[in-house]
C-alpha cells in the first residue's frame, strides 16, 4: 500500500481555479447566455487562418529556433516599436512562447529564488499567484478597490514592499476589472519600483484593447526598459486564443536566461502558429482596429445598461470585461452567480475567484454579439428586480 | 464631405443593422437619443445614408422565382457627356438594379433582375441592346449567391467557445 502521495506538496496545496469550478456548473445547463468567456467572440481572421493552411501545404512542420522564427521576432520588434515605442532586439530580447501564460511562467521561474516575494495586484487573472508559488516564490497580494477604480496606488505599492520583494506583477488593461493604468499612474509606480530596485512583470496581453486612452507600456516609462519584462501575445487583440502563441520581451540578461528555461521545457512554440502570427502582424492590424471598435461599442452598451438596472459599474478603459458591483443584492458573488445561472441561465464569473477584493463583484465579458448581450441584460434586469433589496 | 468620429461610428453600426433600437444605438455610441436622431437626419439629408436595406436570401424562398443577370455592355461614349448619358438611360429602367462604369474589356456592368430568364432576355434584346450607343452585350445569369454585399448567405456562425473560460 502506498502511504505517501506522489504529488508534490507545492502542487497538492494549490487551490483549483474558481473559474474551473464555475465552468463545471455552467456546462451542464442548456440555453445559457454566457458572459463568462475570457476570449474574443471573433474567429481568427481568414487571412491568418489561410496563412496557417499555406504553411502546412509548404511543409513547414519542423522545429523553429528556440526563441521562435527570426522573421516573426523581427516583426514583433517592429510592432513593439511602432505600437508602444519600446525597442527590443529580435536577436536576444524577444522569445516567442506558447501563449502569454508560458511567457509568465518562464519570466517568474527565471527571476525568482526560493522565498522571494512578488507583489500581485488583485483582483487579477487566476493564474498569477499560483504561478509565483510554482516558481518557488511567495505571492504578496495587494487589494485594490472600486473607490480607486481598481488601480494600484503608489502608497499601496510602497507598503507591500519588503526586503524579500523581487518584482511587481501588473496587468493593464486588467482581467477581470478592465482597469487601465494611465501614463501618469505608471510613472508614479515606476518611481517606487526604481527606488527599491525591483523588477516589473507587465502583462500587456490586452494592450490592443484600450478604448479611451492610448495604451502606455510600462517599459516605455523612463528608466523602466531595463527593469521590465513585457508579456504579450496574439490571443486577445488578434483573436487567436486557441493558437497558443505569446511572446516575452526583456533586457538581454533576463531574456537569455529565460531562453535557457524555454529551450529545455518547451523547445519552441508551434511552427504553424508562428506562421499565422507572422501574417497577423504583417497584414492584420486593420482587423484589430475593427474588433477594438466593436468591443468599445459593446463596452459602452453593457456598462450603461448595468448602471440602469442597479448593477453599479465603473467604466473600464480596456480589455473586454465589465466588473459591476452586486452589493445591492446582499449576496456573495458566488451566490449571485449561481442564482443568476440557475434562475435566468446567464453565466458570469464570481468576482472572488480573482482574489479577495473581487468579492462583491461579478466579471462579465462583453465579447459576445450585441444580440447575446441584449438578451443577457433582459434576463439580468428581471433577476435584479426579483432580488434587489 | 467630412464626417466626425461620432457620425462615422453611427454609420458603421447601422450598416450592419439598420433596425437597431435607437436607445441601444445611443448607449453604444455614448450619445443621447436625440443626438442620434439629429445625426441620422443629417446623414439622410446629405444622402450619405441613401436607403435602409434588408438583405434577403430569396433562393431559400420556394415562392420566389426571380433571376438576376450581370450584363457586360460595350457602348460608344458621346461627345461632351461621355458615358454618363447612356448610363442614365440604362439605370432608369425598373429592371436595372445597378449600373457601374468599368475599366477593361467592356464599359458598363449592368445588373438586371426579372421574374424569369425570358423576361431578362427580352429586356436585353428589346430595351438594352437596341439603345443607340450600345455596341454589344454579354449576359451572365447568376446561378447561386454565396456572398452578397459582405454577407455570407449559407454560413451560420456558431459560437464554439466554452461557456466559462479564463
Amino acid at each position: 500500500m502506498i502511504k505517501t502521495s506522489y504529488v508534490s506538496k507545492t502542487i497538492s496545496e494549490l487551490k483549483p481555479s474558481g473559474i474551473r469550478r464555475f465552468f463545471d456548473l455552467a456546462a451542464n445547463l442548456e440555453g445559457v447566455v454566457s458572459l463568462g468567456v475570457g476570449e474574443p467572440d471573433f474567429v481568427t481572421s481568414w487571412a491568418v487562418r489561410e496563412a496557417a493552411i499555406n504553411s502546412l501545404e509548404e511543409g513547414y512542420t519542423s522545429y523553429t529556433a528556440n526563441a521562435g522564427l527570426y522573421e516573426l521576432r523581427s516583426e514583433i520588434s517592429g510592432y513593439m516599436e511602432k505600437q508602444f515605442h519600446v525597442s527590443y532586439r529580435p536577436e536576444d530580447q524577444i522569445i516567442v512562447t506558447v501563449g502569454a501564460s508560458q511567457a509568465l511562467d518562464i519570466a517568474l521561474r527565471t527571476i525568482l529564488n526560493p522565498g522571494e516575494e512578488v507583489i500581485v495586484v488583485e483582483p487579477c487573472f487566476v493564474a498569477y499567484a499560483p504561478l509565483v508559488t510554482m516558481a518557488g516564490g511567495i505571492p504578496v497580494t495587494v487589494q485594490t478597490s472600486k473607490e480607486d477604480d481598481f488601480k494600484l496606488t503608489p502608497q499601496q505599492l510602497e507598503a507591500a514592499i519588503t526586503p524579500k520583494t523581487k518584482a511587481v506583477l501588473i496587468c493593464s488593461p486588467n482581467n477581470p476589472t478592465g482597469t487601465q493604468l494611465g501614463q501618469e499612474e505608471l510613472v508614479m509606480l515606476a518611481d517606487i519600483v526604481k527606488k527599491h530596485d525591483l523588477l516589473v512583470i507587465s502583462d500587456e496581453i490586452y494592450a490592443e484593447l484600450a478604448y479611451d486612452e492610448t495604451f502606455t507600456s510600462f517599459a516605455a516609462i523612463d528608466g523602466m526598459l531595463e527593469r521590465t519584462i513585457v508579456i504579450n501575445g496574439f490571443s486577445k487583440g488578434f483573436a487567436m486564443t486557441g493558437w497558443r502563441l505569446g511572446f516575452v520581451c526583456a533586457p538581454k540578461e533576463i531574456s537569455e536566461a529565460m531562453l535557457k528555461l524555454h529551450q529545455y521545457a518547451m523547445m519552441c512554440a508551434p511552427t504553424v502558429a508562428q506562421h499565422a502570427a507572422l501574417e497577423a502582424l504583417k497584414h492584420g492590424m486593420q482587423d484589430v482596429e475593427e474588433m477594438r471598435r466593436s468591443y468599445r461599442r459593446r463596452r459602452n452598451y453593457i456598462v450603461k445598461s448595468f448602471n440602469e438596472i442597479g448593477l453599479d459599474c465603473h467604466n473600464p478603459g480596456g480589455a473586454f470585461y465589465a466588473f459591476p458591483s452586486i452589493e445591492k443584492t446582499g449576496m456573495t458573488s458566488m451566490e449571485f452567480a449561481e442564482k443568476l445561472l440557475t434562475e435566468e441561465l446567464v453565466a458570469v464569473v464570481p468576482g472572488d475567484v480573482f482574489g479577495e477584493s473581487g468579492e462583491g463583484h461579478i466579471r462579465c465579458s462583453y465579447a459576445s454579439s450585441m444580440e447575446q448581450l441584449q438578451e443577457a441584460l433582459r434576463r439580468m434586469e428581471r433577476f435584479m428586480k426579483n432580488h434587489c433589496k | 464631405m467630412h464626417l466626425n468620429e461620432e457620425e462615422l461610428e453611427v454609420l458603421r453600426i447601422i450598416e450592419n443593422n439598420s433596425r437597431i433600437d435607437m436607445k441601444d444605438l445611443a448607449k453604444m455610441t455614448d450619445q443621447s437619443e436625440s443626438d442620434i436622431e439629429i445625426t441620422l437626419k443629417k446623414l439622410e439629408d446629405m444622402r450619405v445614408i441613401v436607403r435602409y436595406l434588408t438583405v434577403i436570401n430569396w433562393a431559400k424562398v420556394d415562392e420566389y422565382h426571380g433571376v438576376t443577370a450581370m450584363i457586360d455592355v460595350k457602348v460608344t461614349p458621346k461627345r461632351g457627356v461621355g458615358f454618363d448619358e447612356v448610363a442614365k438611360r440604362i439605370y432608369k429602367f425598373k429592371e436595372v438594379q445597378s449600373v457601374y462604369l468599368m475599366s477593361g474589356a467592356y464599359d458598363l456592368s449592368v445588373i438586371v433582375e426579372g421574374r424569369s430568364m425570358n423576361e431578362v432576355a427580352s429586356f436585353v434584346s428589346e430595351k438594352l441592346s437596341t439603345l443607340d450607343s450600345v455596341i454589344s452585350t454579354t449576359t451572365h445569369f447568376i446561378m447561386k449567391k454565396y456572398k452578397h454585399d459582405g454577407t455570407i448567405f449559407e454560413q451560420t456562425e456558431e459560437d464554439k467557445r466554452i461557456v466559462v473560460s479564463p
